[in-house]
């Protein structure tokens, strides 16, 4: 019997998703996102999520069209202010949604330490600054520094380009981003990708991240770019 | 020394005069960050004596400028979120490793925008303390590129000194400043206090201090 992590329905791949969970979400700003897995969480309807992302959506796409359906009660992310962060906006703004703010290398480090066992570091990142406050101090070579704690996840919806069936991952240019750390941080990494290929094709040099990090995989060959789908005016569902 | 006041309609240097200040300061083969707005001019004013490495946020080392129409990708962007193009030698990486590049001190420069520069250095750029608070990478810049240079203009819109004694606004990073580029003057932080560079040709230095909270020397 072989490995075989492709599914061929959105449904399968979010089927362990539950109310409460804490998702990771690909992506920096639309490079990457996982609009086609985000949707299909919207059909899941699974509530009360907290979203690690860095960004909150934009129009009603995607995770802009996640959180307007109020599924999201935490986002925790680096930049959650945009013109078109529409629905983020609207929830923040009658205080219906949290947000913890994080400096976008301390979120990525805190992604990356949580996929590594890593409980826990200090950075010079954001000392004395309001978002230091807090949080332990500590002085390392005369120098202060202060603690700042891994972000785990249960599941982490991503964007790839290229996988074959055991999840060794390859990505678009700047579309890799948060996707590699992602996927070592949660539980369980759900990948969608534009092109499944057969395990001899896979080049091992080029191989971004291995299959070891990845659970479910789907080929979706011709995915929503989300700039084109809100000039569209697009709405989901 | 005569003082001269200034009018809105009479301002000190362009933008463009402020980026090429900048640009004679980035030593040939320097990785440079460049924040968005204002501090992205001055890739244009880089002389052809130097070749300087430009880092984007999001993973791209090597960005080059703006594409054509026709070949924008939505999978090339900058921490901008525009599209843009690489150049020969550049490299993509993922999110931490991008940021290691700033937070392991390899970022010769960044050039940011400012709110609020105090006079021992510290930056206010990232909130008004209204509306959605977004940090963005502003504060792995400044904590981890080796020099820190700020861009922008001396006064607010409102006519207020944005070199300070101290910020009122939620600071970005403790005593980070290296050193400042404004319409009227390029300031070094220093113990002593807004060490004068250069001065707007129109100005005094007498004038400098009027605007300016905190000790102005030359």
């Amino acid at each position: 019997m072989q490995i075989n992590k492709i599914k061929t329905e959105i449904a399968e791949m979010l089927s362990d998703v539950f109310d409460g969970a804490t998702i990771m979400v690909g992506g920096f700003g639309e490079a990457g996102s996982p609009i086609e897995l985000l949707h299909g969480l919207i059909d899941h309807g699974a509530k009360d999520l907290t979203i690690i992302a860095n960004n909150s959506g934009n129009g009603r796409v995607g995770l802009g069209a996640l959180i307007g359906q109020k599924q999201v009660k935490k986002v925790i992310c680096s930049f959650a202010r945009s013109a078109k962060g529409i629905t983020f906006q609207e929830l923040y703004n009658k205080g219906e949604i949290e947000l913890e703010v994080v400096p976008q290398g301390t979120l990525a480090e805190r992604i990356r330490a949580a996929g590594s066992g890593i409980p826990a570091f200090y950075t010079a990142t954001a000392v004395g600054t309001p978002l230091a406050i807090g949080k332990e101090e500590k002085i390392f070579n005369g120098k202060k520094y202060i603690l700042e704690e891994a972000l785990n996840a249960d599941f982490a919806l991503i964007k790839a380009d290229v996988s074959d069936r055991y999840g060794n991952l390859t990505f678009k240019k700047t579309a890799r981003n948060f996707n590699p750390i992602m996927c070592m941080a949660a539980k369980q990494s759900l990948i969608q990708v534009r092109k499944l290929i057969e395990p001899h094709q896979t080049n091992p040099e080029n191989v971004i991240t291995p299959g070891i990090f990845v659970k479910k995989i789907i080929e979706i060959d011709n995915p929503i770019i989300e700039t084109n789908a809100i000039e569209e005016g697009m709405i989901y569902p | 020394m005569t003082k001269k006041n200034f009018t809105n309609a009479e301002k000190g240097w362009e933008r463009g005069v402020i980026a090429s200040k900048i640009a004679n300061d980035l030593p040939h083969a320097s990785y440079v960050n460049l924040g968005i707005g204002m501090p992205e001019l001055v890739s244009q004013h880089i002389k052809d004596d130097r070749e300087i490495i430009y880092h984007s946020e999001n993973g791209l080392l090597g960005m080059g400028p703006t594409p054509n129409e026709n070949e924008i990708d939505f999978d090339l962007i900058n921490a901008g979120k525009k599209p843009v193009t690489i150049l020969p030698g550049g490299s993509f990486c993922h999110h931490a490793d991008s940021f290691s590049m700033i937070r392991g001190g390899h970022i010769d420069y960044c050039v940011l925008g400012a709110m609020e520069v105090s006079v021992n250095g510290d930056l206010a750029n990232w909130s008004t303390g209204k509306g959605i608070p977004a940090v963005g990478g502003a504060m792995d810049l400044v904590a981890g590129a080796k020099n820190v240079f700020v861009m922008t203009q001396h006064l607010t819109k409102e006519g207020k000194p944005k070199l300070v004694e101290k910020c009122t606004l939620p600071l970005t990073g403790s005593g980070v400043v290296s050193r400042v580029y404004t319409d009227y003057a390029v300031i070094d932080i220093t113990k002593e206090g807004f060490k004068i560079v250069e001065i707007n040709e129109n100005l005094s230095i007498e004038y400098l201090q009027t605007v300016t909270e905190g000790r102005v020397y030359q």
